[in-house]
């Protein structure tokens, strides 16, 4: 049966080819003989050409006529500019009427001033009003230009030396804002392809300055070693290709939001361990930690080449304003060419330049002030130690103090209000200005709230026991009926 | 528009190529020297790869002497520029001692404030001596003092709108505001040549960016309409809202913007104008406005205003103006409002009695005098250097004139030839201008006297003889035929 049907169908075959073959049965071109298949092939062949060169059937594209482009623009309704204005948003600050020291007049009364980075003490200071005066009156008050056109004034140049010599690193860069220190230095050296390692609870100027170098940026928890550890094993597991892939940590001496302190020896271990470099910002640590006020590096016992690149805003313990950047030489001389916040700038008026070169050297003859300023911490400490509702999250060492609530209501916003309430009857009640955290809806910060007190070395005994006081009894108040 | 002549484009070109050419030679000779000394990265990448800042290395070292001037006496009309020499082929440079007397042509200083001032300085030191340097805290803590407030009061009223905000340095404000007014959805259309502090506070807000032909309205109109029907990239939603970002002056071009067409397409549109004065305040209108009175463009038509103290007002510090809720909006959510120190009290002081002076409240016509001689000083300057055949840049009544230089050898050299001659001035090139439209520029102030602009204009013709600069034929003058008149290079 088989074999049956594989004859029949070889028979098929063979009057099939027989057909083909037929017409062309002798031909031979080019010495190939010509067989019937082939026929088939080119009329394929043919076939296939028609087809593809078929246009292919789009729906006719149309762009929009001129009238339906007006059509279109008179519809678009846009947002208001602003959303509405709430009643919290309008909410005034205290204004004072004299200088910010330790204590300052609000509204004619005699206010104790818990809320100005005055570390030192150094607002007020016969020093620094005398060498501010003479500068002001040799030239002027502005600089009128920035640091390339004109605007270099022989008193930057003087303070860029003396920062340089008090931190013992080679060369210093001065920028006219505290907060635009930060966000000019990262982008300058931190490119598309980067990585970076930042705590998670930076402040805005950080992060800004995170998001302006468009780096790959990777969060660790705050002030948590082991999270920096895991973290930096991951990425560096990650990586292991590409030489010229630069890598970063950004950390803070002294949080501003929280008030901890980078533990700096650790961090240098582990820098040197997976090769990164260390961006530190010691805003809130210079002048105030270290036994001689040179940092968080003199604190720790770390040399301060370790750390790569330093930068501080000196509207802190300097009582003044601007900022500065230290490092070595190279990279100091690159910022003076490619960061912005230098190059596009008007530089900082000369009086402030001058006022901080008198800072650090009333700083360096006077180190008591810095014994001054860690005993009226701990007395503080001890004050606010069984505050009910709030506890104590900030380092025993830090000139910022910070209480969070022990129970948030579970929205930061509600927390916020609770806290400006707090803060506005400290100030009506009992003549107290501290600070409640404030949160702008660009930071990403999302750290616990609560109220910050700025500890200076011109409070007295009294003033330290004042304030315990009156936040216990406020906190009882407001804290355990909510 | 500028527009460069055929043969100097050309002889621009190469004079880059050529120096481009010695600094790609001189790299790869050190590149072979330090192939066997030790690197001591020990596996860190290098911060700075090499051609990175190959245009610093090779290109602007050369002529660094001609940039970042130190001077040593307040920034007035004549100035001490201190002395500078250098043992490595101007790579470092180190300070002397000696200093000499120039007269200042670089510096922002339109009004004179710059310098101690007779109304301005004891009041200055007098809100020192009560409120000392600095506050040490942020606006909303415990650094707004009776002068902050009243120093807000102050601006509004001057610039003309209800409400005012003031931060410590011009840069910061714009790139601190511009994230608080859009976000991610909404359009920011900013002029092509707008300042990096612009650019710098539209990326970071994380809105669209659109650039428009600098200072063409009708390219302005096109963007807008293709852009609203177009909607958002990709999704092609409605766009929650555009901001038009415009300067008044043009720091690098002299020019004066469009007001008055940008704000009635921007009405017509429902597009948000936003004003960056930072040149313009205080130094053009009739008041020392700024560019709304000298167009006559009602400011209740610019929905913001912003503009900086540091040029006219010889402090430091920006503002913003708008209505009463957008100031209110700005004091509860911006950045720099929140967390940097506020700005320095003195400072503060020496804004309210600039304005004070300018407005004629302190009893004399001080004001009138500058704000008249500084329009009188610039027309007058301007009209000079182009009867003398330079090709200067920028509108009548501003105080900024660009000379064009267009050849890189001719930037460090009219530099230098002025300094001989004890007049500073200012040159720039790339990157803060094209590549090949380099230029020199010229900021007059009203502390200039008529005899300082006339010795400055001899000097900058000599100057101008000896690098070749002239580029449009001269105004004929009888005792000028003589030195050729036609001198296109």
């Amino acid at each position: 049966m088989d074999t049956n049907l594989v004859e029949m169908f070889n028979a098929a075959l063979d009057w099939v080819k027989m057909i083909l073959d037929a017409p062309s049965a002798r031909v031979v071109l080019f010495g190939v003989p010509i067989q019937g298949h082939i026929f088939v092939e080119v009329v394929l062949g043919f076939v296939i050409v028609i087809l593809l060169s078929q246009k292919s059937y789009k729906p006719p594209k149309r762009p929009l006529t001129e009238q339906e482009i007006d059509e279109l623009c008179d519809e678009w309704v846009p947002e208001p500019l602003i959303p509405p204005i709430t009643e919290d948003m309008r909410h005034e600050p205290p204004v004072l009427e004299s200088a910010a020291g330790p204590h300052t007049t609000v509204n004619g009364v005699d206010v104790v001033n818990f809320a100005s980075a005055n570390y030192l003490g150094l607002i007020g200071h016969e020093k620094l009003l005398e060498s501010c005066t003479s500068a002001l009156e040799k030239y002027g008050v502005g600089s009128c230009g920035p640091r390339g056109f004109y605007g270099t004034i022989d008193v930057h140049l003087d303070c860029e030396t003396r920062i340089s010599k008090f931190l013992g690193t080679p060369d210093t860069i001065l920028y006219s804002y505290g907060l635009s220190t930060m966000f000019s230095t990262i982008p300058c050296f931190c490119k598309k392809g980067d990585i970076i390692v930042a705590d998670e609870g930076v402040h805005w100027g950080i992060q800004n300055g995170l998001q302006l170098s468009r780096s790959t940026i990777v969060y660790f928890k705050h002030n948590d070693m082991d999270s920096l550890r895991s973290t930096l094993e991951k990425i560096m597991t990650k990586n292991k290709r590409s030489k010229n892939l630069r890598r970063y940590i950004v950390a803070e001496a002294v949080y501003q939001n929280s008030g901890q302190i980078a533990p700096l020896d650790e961090i240098v271990k582990l820098k040197e361990k997976y090769r990164f470099r260390v961006i530190l910002d010691e805003s809130n640590s210079f002048g105030v930690l270290g036994s001689s006020g040179r940092g968080l590096a003199e604190h720790h016992g770390v040399p301060i080449e370790k750390i790569d690149v330093v930068t501080a805003a000196m509207g802190h313990a300097l009582a003044t304003e601007g900022g500065f950047c230290t490092g070595n030489a190279r990279i100091i001389d690159y910022q003076r060419l490619s960061s912005s916040g230098y190059v596009f700038s008007a530089s900082l008026p000369p009086y402030l330049a001058s006022a901080a070169i008198t800072a650090i050297d009333v700083i360096d003859q006077n180190p008591d002030m810095l014994v001054k300023l860690k005993q009226n911490i701990a007395l503080l400490w001890k004050g606010l130690s069984d505050i009910k509702g709030m506890s104590l999250a900030s380092n025993p060492e830090s000139p910022i103090v910070f209480l969070k609530l022990e129970k948030s209501s579970g929205s930061t916003k509600d927390d916020l209000l609770l806290l400006e309430k707090m803060a506005d009857r400290a100030l009506k009640e009992d003549s107290l200005l501290v600070v409640s955290s404030k949160r702008s809806f660009l930071d990403k910060c999302r750290l616990p709230v609560g109220i910050k007190l700025f500890v200076s070395a011109g409070h007295s005994d009294s003033d330290l026991l004042k304030v315990s006081e009156s936040l216990k009894r406020l906190a009882s108040e407001l804290l355990l009926e909510s | 528009m500028i527009t460069i002549p055929y043969l100097t484009a050309v002889s621009t070109y190469f004079s880059y190529g050529l120096l481009f050419a010695f600094g790609q030679l001189r790299d790869y000779s050190r590149r072979i020297f330090d192939w066997w000394s030790t690197n001591n990265l020990h596996g860190y990448a290098p911060i700075c790869l090499a051609h990175e800042d190959f245009y610093i290395r090779r290109l602007y070292h050369r002529i660094q002497d001609c940039f970042g001037r130190p001077i040593s006496s307040a920034p007035d009309a004549w100035v001490d520029v201190v002395e500078r020499y250098s043992n490595d082929n101007n790579k470092t440079l180190k300070r002397t001692t000696k200093s000499t007397r120039c007269l200042n042509l670089g510096s922002y200083n339109y009004l004179g404030f710059g310098s101690f001032d007779e109304y301005c300085t004891p009041r200055v030191i007098e809100s020192l001596k009560k409120f000392s340097a600095s506050t040490c805290s942020s606006r909303v803590d415990a650094g707004t003092t009776s002068v902050h407030a009243e120093l807000e009061e102050c601006v509004a009223n001057y610039v003309g709108k209800p409400a005012a905000i003031v931060t410590g340095m011009g840069f910061a404000t714009n790139s601190a505001i511009i994230p608080v007014l859009i976000g991610k959805g909404g359009l920011i259309i900013s002029d092509s040549l707008n300042h990096t502090s612009i650019v710098n506070g539209a990326r970071g807000s994380g809105a669209t960016i659109r650039v428009f032909q600098h200072n063409t309205p009708a390219h302005l109109e096109r963007v807008l309409k293709e852009q609203i029907a177009e909607g958002q990239p990709r999704t092609h939603r409605p766009w929650k809202k555009i901001i038009v970002v415009v300067e008044g002056i043009y720091s690098m071009e002299g020019e004066i913007c469009q007001l008055p067409e940008i704000v009635s397409i921007c009405k017509k549109y429902k597009a948000y104008v936003y004003l960056d004065e930072a040149h313009s305040i205080g130094a053009i209108g009739k008041t020392g406005r700024g560019v709304c009175e000298l167009l006559g463009v009602d400011t209740a038509d610019v929905d913001i205003m912003m503009g900086t103290f540091t040029k006219s007002f010889g402090s430091c510090g920006g503002y913003i103006a708008g209505s009463k809720d957008l100031i209110q909006y700005l004091k509860y959510h911006c950045p720099a409002h929140l967390y940097a120190t506020s700005i320095s009290t003195p400072s503060a002081q020496q804004i309210i009695s600039a304005i004070k002076v300018i407005l004629g409240e302190d009893g004399s016509n001080r004001g009138a005098q500058k704000l008249a001689k500084i329009r009188e000083n610039s027309n007058f300057f301007r009209a000079e250097l182009q009867k003398m055949g330079f090709e200067v840049l920028g509108d009548n009544d501003s105080p900024v004139m660009p000379i064009m230089l267009y050849n890189p050898a001719k930037i460090p050299a009219f530099s230098r030839e002025c300094l001989r001659e004890n007049v500073a001035v200012v040159v720039v090139g790339f990157p803060a201008t094209p590549l090949l439209l380099a230029r020199a520029r010229i900021c007059i102030s009203a502390s200039h006297s008529r005899e300082d602009l006339v010795k400055a204009l001899q000097v900058i013709s000599k100057a101008g003889d000896l690098t070749g600069i002239k580029y449009f034929p001269a105004a004929p003058k009888k005792q000028e035929e003589e030195r050729d008149a036609i001198k296109l290079d």
